[in-house]
């Protein structure tokens, strides 16, 4: 059995109480602990002390008006996927991750702050004494880009590609107040600091937008059905109108320390039907754009042979709504 | 039959499911100390220096030990004993253990294991069997008589070259099966306590009681007869726990330095590391047919990756060749095998020890044949078997023989002949079949005493205790055992005790491997409970005045004549009769096997029978194949508790087909596991999982316990080639290297002009 080291908690009742007790330098939150704690273990990360959200009143629930969805950062994963308010693909996504009893602790904050992760990186102490450490834990090499200075950990959530389809954002606390921000700029490129928020921060709420006109789908390739980190994510959002496409985003993970959003897109899509030639295009640019790494355990080469098929997949699966309805965002 | 052939809840079920079975690592003893392995992070080095002190003066740490406190060689086999608890010297793959620290906590001993301070020299390292071959001067195990060659055998019968001449097909390709582990779900643990008296308990999770006995003896060089080793629950060990390891011989040493008990338990990383899973195989086969089918000869050349250690593999490369001989008639065929040291963890048994990977190719290559001459693979199969009471060319004697029920059961369900070539493209049938056998002939260790002892008592309180050292692994001895008592003594299901696994308090059994036990166990318990009966009967037949051949015991009566009495009454008479009631029963090995060297190896009392149809759909653009259905007939003669059977069928399939599919025990250039962990070694979940249709074929085997062979592994054997057949069927790809992961299956079908 693998102890988990000994680490001070505090349970703060209130966001102040949090924000006051995550000022202490090298203090973390937890939340579930479905990615964190596992990391502890093996040495990844050595916080002074730990704050958990666990006796925190609010931040639970799920809120929709007529412009936007509010879900508070501690709405598990389980909650998410069956929740009647949030877009299908959303709900997908979030059923898709690790297993049910995982579903039931870990929350949508914890999976969109998901550390980045690499075949080198997520071993134990003696294993990567073994390889002779790395950027993102102990080292100065990177195995897998070996002349490398920045860390290439894959960005491995599967919320945070279709939240950035669908231009989400987050709410994040801090002592000066709260701030707002898309949540494409909520990573950074250092796979080894992923993360693009202060140590006092804390992400209170996700919101995403309201759009009657958008489509979105998510496919996420893995070798099997449950439990698995995704080998590719891949999220598709469009807003359509009178069956043609007005904007069309594409949002990988498993790529890079970011999820990636393939640019050059609308040139190819806008003003077309979602028809088999465009959505070849759309994926064969995708396919051209997208660059996976041998930092994933499956063949890097399989990966990106599948870039224009999930590609594919997901927008074969919001073709109907754009061709009859111009855009169904799902919710009931 | 009073209760064989039915399915009563197992003995120790309820226990399990509600979490009270005591498992190694439930087990605390007071003042109980926790000890840790320092491992090396190294493939290859040589130990330079290694300062303890440090870990000595850690605040909690008791005792520190290095590979030089335990300086005796082991093995499993008393041919090949070439490993030390802790590395004295070097370290021979990473993980290989070389200090253990006791302390008052586990969290103490990790951070003292953290502050011994090793002086490494990196060595090269060899990965590979070729790489090992090449570079003989790079020596892994310092016990290797030439280079890097653990074993090799060449056997050879029959005219192995005049029957390829004459052959109308040959089939010839090259495997390649790339290992698996075991994954028990429980680590592995051990608690071992020196008391005052001189005398040694072990407590572990093994499932060789009696041969971690022995080991234990010699390593920490004390009398057998002052330890005693207890297997609590196991919570499943497939091979992975039939040797000892360095746990236990490092929490005994530590218990003796400090008088305190230590209990070690590995992580799950631990676990992969200790290994002894299914070897690395590359294996070149040629499979010769005449016109109709009818096979004439094998030819197979196999290179054995072994790991830095022997453990069983001098077996392992006879059974590599030596279980080909059935179940079709060969009348010729030889193999070449050559196990080789590399520094990884060492390959061991793996469910279907050996034999799992030569099934895969040899099963393969009969449905090329099939395709070749232009028949249909299960009618090929059955031109080929051999039938009941006869000798292999290898010199192995068969009794009864399901095979062919097992091949007409698994057409039948699986609508064979209405779906093999005949659906639509991307879904396909395959079928392959198997032999397997029901324990082996001789002891590990050379000896005339018997293979297995079973002891039975009964008192006044009509209680029955059934004992034995067979180890209870999650395959169901115990109910099996308790089956037999009841079924032989008439009395409930609920009065029969069962002990099993104590080297102590039972009669000896050599473990649960080679799929022994309920066949060698069983024989041993009917004996000693048939014994017992007689005293019974005899007793019964006094007290209501008749001929003791008109008693029928059953239902916890004793009945003749209309008359009857409990058994407890029963119990009381024959005590008061015959005094203390004990009586006890053996398997004693019977001679079989070949008259050559290694003839003995593969040769066993029975052979079970397995085929299986798989049904897979393959996704061409993604290469992903789905395995929809498996359908497995084994035969494994009388069925002693057809719940338990099928549940080794379908366990057998589900292992078999994640290997199949899934899982790859791999290792990076630098010698690095590539995913020592669960969510990195992929085993199939059950949303994984195909629907397994399984049926019990019953060809009663004369020397079995009431008909009875083995059910463990034999069903594993098929999965796979199974698999292989059916992505042909599907898809037209002949897939030769496992596991049939997505990137192989494409490319397989990008090669060949298609996907």
């Amino acid at each position: 059995m693998l102890p988990l080291p000994s680490c001070a908690v505090s349970f703060p009742e209130t966001i102040e109480q949090a924000l006051e007790l995550l000022s202490r330098p090298g203090a973390r939150v937890v939340a579930g602990g479905t990615d964190l704690l596992p990391n502890l273990k093996r040495g990844l990360g050595r916080p002074s002390a730990l704050v958990s959200l666990a006796r925190l009143s609010g931040l639970d629930a799920v809120a929709r008006d007529e412009h936007e969805l509010r879900v508070g950062a501690r709405v598990t994963l389980a909650e998410l996927a069956r929740s009647s308010l949030l877009p299908a693909s959303v709900r997908y996504a979030a059923s898709l991750i690790a297993s049910p009893q995982i579903r039931n602790v870990a929350t949508i904050g914890g999976n969109l702050l998901l550390d980045t992760r690499c075949v080198y990186v997520n071993q134990s102490p003696l294993w990567r004494e073994g390889l002779g450490h790395c950027l993102k834990a102990d080292g100065t090499e990177c195995h897998v880009v070996p002349t490398g200075k920045r860390c290439v950990a894959a960005a491995s959530a599967d919320l945070p590609p279709i939240l950035v389809a669908l231009g989400a954002s987050v709410r994040v606390a801090s002592k000066d107040g709260v701030r707002t921000i898309p949540v494409e700029r909520l990573f950074s490129n250092d796979g080894a600091a992923p993360i693009a928020l202060g140590p006092a921060e804390l992400l209170v709420e996700v919101v995403i937008p309201r759009a009657p006109g958008t489509s979105s789908a998510y496919r996420k390739l893995r070798v099997r059905k449950a439990i698995d980190f995704p080998l590719l994510g891949v999220a598709v959002a469009v807003d359509a109108e009178g069956g043609l496409v007005r904007a069309l985003r594409v949002v990988a993970s498993c790529i890079g320390a970011t999820p990636r959003k393939v640019s050059g897109l609308d040139s190819i899509a806008v003003g077309k039907p979602l028809d088999d030639a465009t959505i070849e295009a759309v994926a064969e640019r995708c396919h051209g754009a997208l660059h996976p790494q041998t930092n994933i355990a499956a063949d890097v080469g399989w990966r990106r042979a599948m870039i224009p098929l999930l590609v594919t997949e997901a927008l074969h699966d919001v073709r109907d709504a754009v061709r009859t309805r111009g855009g169904d965002d799902g919710t009931a | 039959m009073k209760i064989v052939g039915t399915s009563k809840p197992r003995v120790d079920g309820a226990a399990k499911v509600t979490g009270q079975a005591r498992y190694a690592d439930d087990l605390a003893l007071p003042r109980m100390l926790h000890a840790r392995i320092l491992r090396s992070p190294h493939a290859h080095a040589r130990i330079v220096a290694i300062d303890l002190a440090p870990a000595r003066a850690t605040p909690g740490v008791l005792a520190a030990i290095v590979g030089e406190d335990l300086p005796v060689a082991y093995g499993i086999l008393p041919w090949t004993e070439d490993e030390y608890p802790l590395a004295i010297g070097r370290a021979l793959y990473v993980g290989d253990g070389v200090a253990a620290v006791a302390a008052i906590d586990e969290r103490t001993a990790i951070a003292a294991c953290a502050a011994v301070r090793v002086e490494w020299e990196k060595l090269p390292a060899v990965l590979s069997p070729a790489e090992a071959l090449a570079h003989p001067e790079i020596k892994v195990n310092e016990h290797a008589k030439d280079g890097n060659v653990s074993k090799q055998v060449d056997l050879s019968f029959g005219p192995v070259d005049e029957n390829l001449e004459r052959a109308a097909a040959v089939i010839e390709g090259e495997f390649h099966f790339e290992g698996t582990t075991h994954a028990a779900l429980e680590p592995h643990c051990a608690v071992a306590s020196w008391e005052p008296r001189g005398e040694l308990t072990v407590w572990s999770s093994t499932q060789v009681p009696h041969y971690l006995h022995r080991a234990l003896a010699k390593v920490l060089q004390l009398p057998e007869d002052r330890i005693r080793v207890v297997q609590p629950a196991v919570g499943g060990a497939f091979g992975g726990k039939s040797e000892p390891f360095d746990l236990e011989f490092c929490a005994a040493k530590l218990s003796m330095l400090t008088g305190r008990p230590v209990k070690i338990r590995y992580t799950r990383e631990e676990v992969f590391y200790a290994h002894r899973g299914r070897h690395p195989m590359h294996m070149r086969f040629r499979t010769a047919a005449d016109a109709e089918g009818k096979l004439l000869a094998v030819d197979s050349s196999i290179l054995i990756d072994g790991g830095a250690h022997s453990s069983f593999g001098l077996v392992t490369t006879y059974y590599s060749g030596q279980l080909l001989g059935a179940p079709y008639e060969l009348p010729a065929y030889r193999f070449h095998s050559t196990r080789v040291f590399t520094n990884k963890p060492a390959c061991g048994p793996k469910r279907g020890h050996g034999s799992v990977q030569p099934r895969f190719a040899i099963e393969c290559q009969l449905d090329e044949l099939a395709e070749r001459l232009e028949i249909d693979p299960i009618e090929l199969r059955r031109r080929n078997a051999m039938g009941s009471d006869e000798t292999t060319i290898n010199g192995q004697r068969v009794g009864s023989n399901g095979f062919l029920q097992c091949l007409d059961a698994v057409e039948r369900a699986s609508g064979w002949k209405e779906k093999f070539g005949k659906l639509p493209r991307g879904r396909g049938l395959g079928v392959a079949g198997s032999t397997y056998i029901s324990g082996t002939a001789y002891p590990i260790y050379p000896n005339e005493m018997p293979q297995s002892g079973v002891s039975v008592k009964l008192d006044r309180s009509g209680q029955v205790l059934v004992t034995s050292g067979v180890s209870e692994i999650g395959q169901g001895v115990e109910t099996v055992l308790a089956y037999i008592a009841v079924e032989e003594l008439g009395c409930e299901l609920a009065a029969v005790r069962v002990i099993t696994g104590d080297t102590l308090l039972c009669p000896v059994d050599l473990g649960a491997y080679s799929s022994r036990v309920t066949f060698m166990a069983g024989t041993a318990a009917i004996e000693a409970c048939r014994a017992m009966r007689a005293h019974l009967v005899e007793a019964a037949a006094k007290a209501l005045e008749c001929d003791p051949s008109e008693i029928e015991l059953a239902g916890g009566r004793a009945s003749a004549r209309g008359r009857e009495l409990s058994f407890r009454e029963v119990a009381r008479l024959a005590e008061s009769a015959k005094g203390t009631l004990v009586t006890a029963g053996g398997y004693r090995t019977r001679k079989v096997g070949g008259e050559y060297r290694g003839g003995s190896i593969g040769a066993s009392p029975a052979y079970s029978f397995t085929a299986h149809v798989a049904e897979v759909s393959v996704d061409e653009r993604s290469g992903v194949v789905t395995v929809e259905n498996i359908w497995v007939a084994h035969d494994c003669g009388r069925a002693l508790h057809p719940i338990h059977v099928m549940g080794q069928m379908e366990g057998s399939a589900y292992m078999g087909f994640g290997e199949a599919l899934m899982e790859s025990h791999t290792f990076h250039a630098n010698g690095l596991h590539r995913g020592p962990s669960l969510l990195d070694y992929k085993l199939p979940t059950t949303l994984d999982t195909p629907a397994v249709h399984a049926s019990i074929v019953e060809a009663n085997e004369p020397g079995g316990p009431y008909g009875a062979k083995e059910v463990g592994e034999g069903p594993l054997h098929p999965s796979i080639p199974a698999i292989a057949n059916a992505i042909h069927d599907a898809v037209g790809i002949r897939l030769r290297a496992l596991p049939f992961s997505p990137d192989r299956v494409r490319a397989a079908l990008l090669a060949k002009g298609g996907g």
